[in-house]
């Protein structure tokens, strides 16, 4: 991770990715004190920023950082936080770890899957939700727990799940 | 998170202010005598009576391997170099534990104090949290805590007007359970994919961009600071002969009381599921209890007076692990448990090493035929086999542990696995099948 490059940086302005996004993250690696051993702190700014990390941001990034493109993406594809598809308005993560497990979590995520049509990481037709499942929240004395966005649901039930879902769908109408 | 207070059996250490300070504000853990043990340490100790105390001590790492901390500070400190590094290793990726993530919200400064002292100790200067993502409350609550440390004096330039200077950074995880091995961290602090390197050299000669680095656990730090101020000697009176103090424990699964728990070490199992968790909820008997995560492995009913530390552990086929400990009842299907570990292992495999990459796969894909009512005898044989492949010859602890959860349940219940077996005439007795290979099937 050396200097940045002197090598024009055109990044594709698209809609879902415009000048000001990319004006944002350049000024925040412009900030940093230096860039070397910077490349997660930095793809995690780059998801907050753009929701996800397509081909365009990573090679925008390994330009900017002067690295290699497939480095970047090395990364990317070894962390599961990181995402390179777009993700849906709101993000359901159900727990999978051992906590939740052993009360009943595997059930959980089937009911959930029906219930939007999609599989893990992927976003129903709508926009409406991205469908995760993730590793221990830390939160085991709730199990199963599921999360939706920030918010935790708690001992959560198959027969709970209708409610919680369609609150969500609700507040878009 | 429940707290189960009011119990004779606990006594905390590491978890000493929890719930009894506000994390957020640094002047109640000055009150409750909070950095006296970092001053003592650099106005009245050398470095070397601070590793000679921790070694004294007795205090092993908590972060699983129970590696013996002031050890592990002497190597760091004996190296030559002009700079070195100390690191807190907050990964805790282990589904169903959250000990680390407990003292870190609960009581952040405890942590930066003691990664002060280890810096102090082994001649670093700079210091390094790497936190999970995972955890957004322990990230705010230590970046508070570094800020106001910094305002006040703690960390930074000529602390305690002496000519010692540590600042800590936060470096963030994204979700990958490897990174908590150490070499895997330091690959991941450095901005690279987390994947583990050969050892030796190991991290106190060349860690962090090649300088020696001292990684230590989240509880491991905890108790740093009561041993400087009470001494090594109160410390080394806790617990049992070979392992000192006390070990912090999730409790977690079909159990009556939830929660995070602190005892001293050699505590039974019994004591600790009947007396502390409150024995299993519903009426239902206990069937085992998993230790250690994927890592570790299952105990029966048969071992639950097995005193809890280091070494019992591993000498009946678990380990100790970061501390979760996850109760499974008569409901629960050992099989299916072992797969769950299973499904977790394969998918946080890095890949770096054959033997594990495509040894997990492999078992878990024997186990998924033997759960769907497909397996023969030969099956298990090869399961058998092939777990001690992967354990032998993987790179890392991920590989090299993460068969255990199968090791173990066909030790302890074996008839499980024989009630799935189509070509076997008693469901839940011994089958004719004998074995054809050296290892053998019969446990
Ligand atoms: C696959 C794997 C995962 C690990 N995860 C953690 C972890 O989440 N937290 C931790 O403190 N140590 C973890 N360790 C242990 C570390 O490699 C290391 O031994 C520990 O951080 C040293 O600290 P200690 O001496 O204070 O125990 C893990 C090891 C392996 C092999």
């Amino acid at each position: 991770m050396t200097k940045p490059q002197a090598i024009d940086v055109n990044p594709s302005f698209k809609e879902n990715l415009p000048k000001e996004k990319f004006d944002e993250l350049d000024s925040f690696v412009n900030n940093l004190e230096t860039t070397r051993s910077a490349l997660i702190e930095i793809l995690h700014k780059a998801q907050k920023i753009f929701g996800y990390l397509p081909r365009d941001v990573q090679l925008h990034i390994a330009r900017k950082l002067g690295i290699p493109g497939a480095e970047v993406f090395g990364v990317v594809s070894f962390y599961s936080y990181f995402t390179t598809k777009p993700r849906g308005k709101h993000t359901i993560s159900v727990c999978t770890g051992t906590a939740c497990f052993v009360k009943g979590s595997d059930k959980i995520i089937e009911r959930v899957k029906e219930k939007l049509g999609i599989g893990s990481n992927e976003i129903t037709e709508d926009g409406l939700f991205t469908l995760k499942d993730v590793r221990c929240l830390g939160t085991c004395g709730m199990a199963p727990v599921m999360m939706i966005d920030d918010k935790v649901f708690g001992r959560v039930k198959e027969e709970d799940l209708d409610n919680i879902i369609n609150s969500y769908r609700n507040k878009e109408l | 998170m429940v707290e189960i207070s009011n119990n004779k059996k606990l006594l905390r250490i590491a978890l000493r202010n929890c719930g009894l300070l506000n994390p957020e504000d640094i002047f109640e853990y000055i009150a409750l005598g909070g950095y006296e043990s970092l001053g003592k340490a650099i106005t009245q100790m050398t470095q070397d009576q601070v590793i000679d105390e921790i070694k004294k001590s007795g205090l092993r790492g908590r972060g699983g391997g129970g590696f013996p901390t002031g050890l592990k500070w002497e190597l760091t400190k004996k190296q030559k170099s002009q700079e070195k590094f100390i690191i807190c290793n907050a990964d805790e990726g282990d589904p169903g534990a959250f000990m680390d993530r407990s003292i870190l919200e609960g009581d952040p400064h405890s942590v930066l104090e003691a990664m002060a002292i280890g810096g102090y100790a082994i001649g670093a200067r700079k210091g390094l949290i790497y936190i999970r993502a995972e955890y957004p409350l322990a990230i705010a609550r230590l970046s508070t805590a570094l800020q106001q440390a910094g305002e006040n004096g703690l960390l930074g330039e000529n602390i305690f007007g002496t000519d010692f200077s540590f600042d800590i950074y936060l470096k963030y995880g994204a979700g990958a359970f490897v990174c908590g091995e150490e070499t895997a961290l330091i690959n991941s602090c450095e901005g690279k994919r987390g994947e583990p390197n050969y050892k030796p050299p190991y991290p106190v000669e060349e860690g962090y961009w090649g300088y020696p680095t001292c990684v230590n656990n989240v509880e491991t730090f905890a108790n740093i600071a009561p041993i400087i101020t009470k001494g090594a000697q109160w410390f080394a009176s806790l617990g049992t002969e070979k392992c000192k103090g006390t070990k912090v424990f999730a409790l977690v699964g079909k159990i009556k009381n939830v929660g995070v728990i602190e005892v001293p070490m050699g505590t039974t199992l019994r004591e600790i599921i009947y007396d502390i968790g409150g024995g299993i909820p519903g009426g239902r008997k206990f069937k085992a209890v998993q230790t250690g995560g994927p890592s570790g492995g299952v105990i029966g009913e048969a071992n639950l007076d097995t005193p809890m530390d280091y070494d019992s552990l591993i000498s009946i086929g678990s380990m100790m692990g970061s501390g979760g400990m996850i109760i499974m009842d008569e409901t629960d299907n050992m099989v299916k448990i072992a797969k769950f570990y299973l499904e977790f292992t394969m998918d946080e495999s890095c890949g770096r090493c054959t033997p594990c990459r495509i040894g997990t796969k492999r078992l878990y894909e024997i186990l998924n035929k033997i759960t769907s009512r497909k397996g023969t005898m030969a099956d298990l044989d090869a399961l058998k086999q092939l777990a001690y492949m992967v354990k032998d010859g993987s790179l890392c602890g991920l590989g090299q542990t993460a068969p255990n959860p199968v090791i173990s349940t066909m030790k302890y219940f074996w008839d499980e696995y024989l009630a799935f077996i189509k070509d076997v005439d008693h469901p839940r007795g011994e089958g004719r099948y004998t074995a054809k290979n050296k290892i053998g099937i019969r446990s």
